[in-house]
């Protein structure tokens, strides 16, 4: 039972670190609350809807695919909605009062033309690809994929598996980006310190655009697999997607891609093992455990900054 | 004439006089209570944000547990309607000293947490495990005080009092005192302006505004369930409303909400879809076009809006 917990926690713990990372990257360079973060999962776990009953193929295209529509759709949005903000006089409080409206409008558009019925995937179509491929390579039965992936004799259901496996290559990703590239250093700089960046003449808009772009594609990313991890997905089910990415950045650090893993591997592990000891709290534990983190350490578990007050 | 007195006349007593009279003339009273209910929560918004710049992203929490303390006093205690509506007021009380702590926080951080204690606290009172009490997610019923009358003069009284503090707060050093902290709380501290306890009144006012329409409302409706009473709709409509009026003014939340919750109705219920898209993008147009409110417009004409 405690191994079952705490196998689950870890990989739904990876799969929420992807949830959050998007949101953490956006909050970090732009000091932007985006609270239709949830919205653009709800969009992303539509695409992998999409691509899987329309197109009929492995929704694991749909990550690619997710990715390149919103990372475009991000850059669009950030030159219409950020500078304009940026200009007013409290740009953080009113992030979230424009992003909110943001969040109304994507979740009423998208019920307009999507329906307010739940959408699922059968998770057997998850994975597809691979054993499509082992079995043109090593021949085999094609009746093999889709099982149960076995870890520390549990079982345990393989489209959770591979949401795992693509969150840590994300994530992997993202650190790279930040670390090694050029465009990824400049996004640090913006990250510690806006107005001195802004006066060694980095481009910051054109900065703060990318990470706008990617922070959505990852997102979208994260949605692709929200059909197999939470069952179904609804247009409504943006804003307590939204909320629990809060849980998991704040519980991690801003502005540091490892604190959100770390963040989101704790959550998951707490949520599994109330969800199994304790079911009819587990609804209170992201609440509880974002106001005490914010109260405790409102850096977060790996940050460094000090708040100011 | 001073201005206390001039915004009390002028102001706060047209609005109370008009509300009181219209339940004669018009039919539609739920739509009236309403618009009281909307006018003494986008006034307790303005108390806690436009005067101390803490965003309440949860306000409903106040008003949610205001109504639960309504409703567990009517059912527990069988108290009549009045004292109840003050249990409510104390019930909002507490969990706004409860949630004292969440003002070391700032901007965003506190917006954040807040909005999750209201959801900490739905959840809280919608467990099942807490049925005996709360009756949990099944939702209340209270025939005894039924009374839509008198729940609705006590919705004037409570918007009255609420009208009282802003009025007070726009007129008297107290007020003034918070914006200073608002705008820089290290100037206003050296200046002698005790931050921490002005800031805590002001939170607690606001939470006691909103208790008591939460018992107000409660008494109204007298059926409801938990998700009716801490729906998100009730801190955002508040929120909208005074921001689209103009905070730390005494008119902007009573224009801004006759304006919106008056276009709300017009374009009525018929079809959500299309309502939430209209309102999502007057929400984004009106912080990026008029991030001060309406009053700005007139301000920045150079005329003194109270």
């Amino acid at each position: 039972m405690l191994v079952y917990a705490l196998v689950a926690g870890v990989l739904f713990g990876l799969y929420f670190s992807l949830v959050g990372i998007g949101l953490n990257l956006v909050f970090g360079v732009m000091r932007i609350v985006n609270l239709a973060h949830g919205d653009f999962l709800m969009l992303g776990a539509f695409v992998a809807v999409g691509v899987a009953t329309l197109a009929g193929i492995d929704p694991l295209f749909a990550v690619p695919l997710a990715f390149v529509i919103f990372l475009i759709v991000g850059l669009l949005l950030y030159w219409v909605l950020v500078p304009r903000l940026q200009g007013s006089t409290n740009p953080e409080m009113l992030s979230i009062i424009l992003f909110f409206g943001l969040s109304q409008v994507i979740e009423a558009v998208a019920t307009i033309f999507l329906g307010t019925s739940e959408r699922s995937i059968p998770s057997r179509a998850l994975g597809t690809v691979f054993s499509t491929i082992k079995v043109k390579l090593f021949g085999g039965s094609p009746e093999s994929g889709g099982g149960p992936v076995e870890i520390f004799g549990q079982g345990f259901p393989a489209s959770w598996v591979i949401a795992a496996i693509t969150s840590l290559v994300a994530i992997g990703l993202v650190y790279v980006y930040l670390y090694q590239t050029r465009l990824g250093t400049l996004t640090r700089a913006v990250m510690s310190r806006r107005d001195e960046a802004f006066s060694t003449g980095i481009d910051v808009d054109r900065v703060s655009a990318a990470a706008f772009g990617i922070g959505l594609g990852l997102a979208s990313i994260a949605g692709v697999f929200a059909p197999f991890m939470f069952g179904s997905v609804t247009p409504a089910f943006g804003a307590d997607a939204t909320v629990t990415s809060f849980a998991i950045v704040v519980l991690g650090s801003l502005g540091n891609p490892l604190g959100t893993a770390l963040g989101g591997v704790i959550y998951g592990i707490c949520y599994m093992v109330v969800q199994t000891y304790l079911s009819s709290w587990a609804d209170l534990l992201p609440y509880v455990l974002l106001i005490f983190i914010l109260l405790l350490r409102p850096s977060g578990l790996l940050g460094r900054r000090v708040r100011v007050a | 004439m001073p201005n206390a007195l001039k915004h009390t006349l002028f102001i706060a007593l047209p609005v109370l006089v008009i509300f009181a009279v219209l339940p004669g003339v018009y039919q539609n009273h739920l739509l009236l209570f309403n618009f009281v209910i909307f006018l003494i929560l986008a006034q307790g918004v303005n108390i806690i944000y436009g005067f101390t710049g803490y965003l309440p992203f949860g306000y409903v929490g106040f008003f949610g547990a205001g109504a639960y303390g309504f409703a567990v006093v009517v059912m527990h205690l069988h108290a009549p309607g009045v004292p109840a509506v003050l249990a409510a007021g104390v019930a909002g009380v507490v969990v706004g000293l409860l949630l004292t702590p969440l003002l070391r926080l700032s901007g965003a951080y506190f917006a954040i947490a807040n909005l999750a204690a209201s959801l900490a606290v739905l959840h809280l009172i919608a467990n099942p495990a807490l049925e005996s009490i709360t009756r949990g997610p099944y939702g209340v019923s209270l025939s005894a005080t039924f009374n839509p009358t008198s729940a609705y003069a006590a919705g004037l009284v409570v918007l009255a009092l609420t009208l009282g503090a802003v009025v007070y707060l726009k007129n008297s050093r107290f007020g003034l005192a918070l914006q200073a902290v608002r705008e820089d709380a290290v100037s206003a501290s050296m200046a002698g302006v005790n931050v921490v306890r002005m800031r805590v009144i002001a939170w607690l006012v606001s939470a006691l505004v909103a208790g008591l329409a939460g018992g107000v409302y409660a008494w109204y409706v007298s059926v409801f369930y938990p998700d009716n009473v801490f729906s998100g709709d009730f801190s955002i409509f508040a929120i909208v409303f005074a921001l689209f009026g103009g905070v730390a003014s005494i008119t902007g939340p009573i224009v801004g909400v006759i304006i919106l919750y008056g276009i709300y109705n017009l374009i009525g219920f018929t079809t959500p879809q299309y309502f939430q898209l209209i309102y999502g993008l007057l929400i984004m147009g009106l912080v990026l076009f008029l991030p001060a409110g309406l009053v700005s417009l007139a301000t920045r004409r150079g005329w003194h809006v109270p």
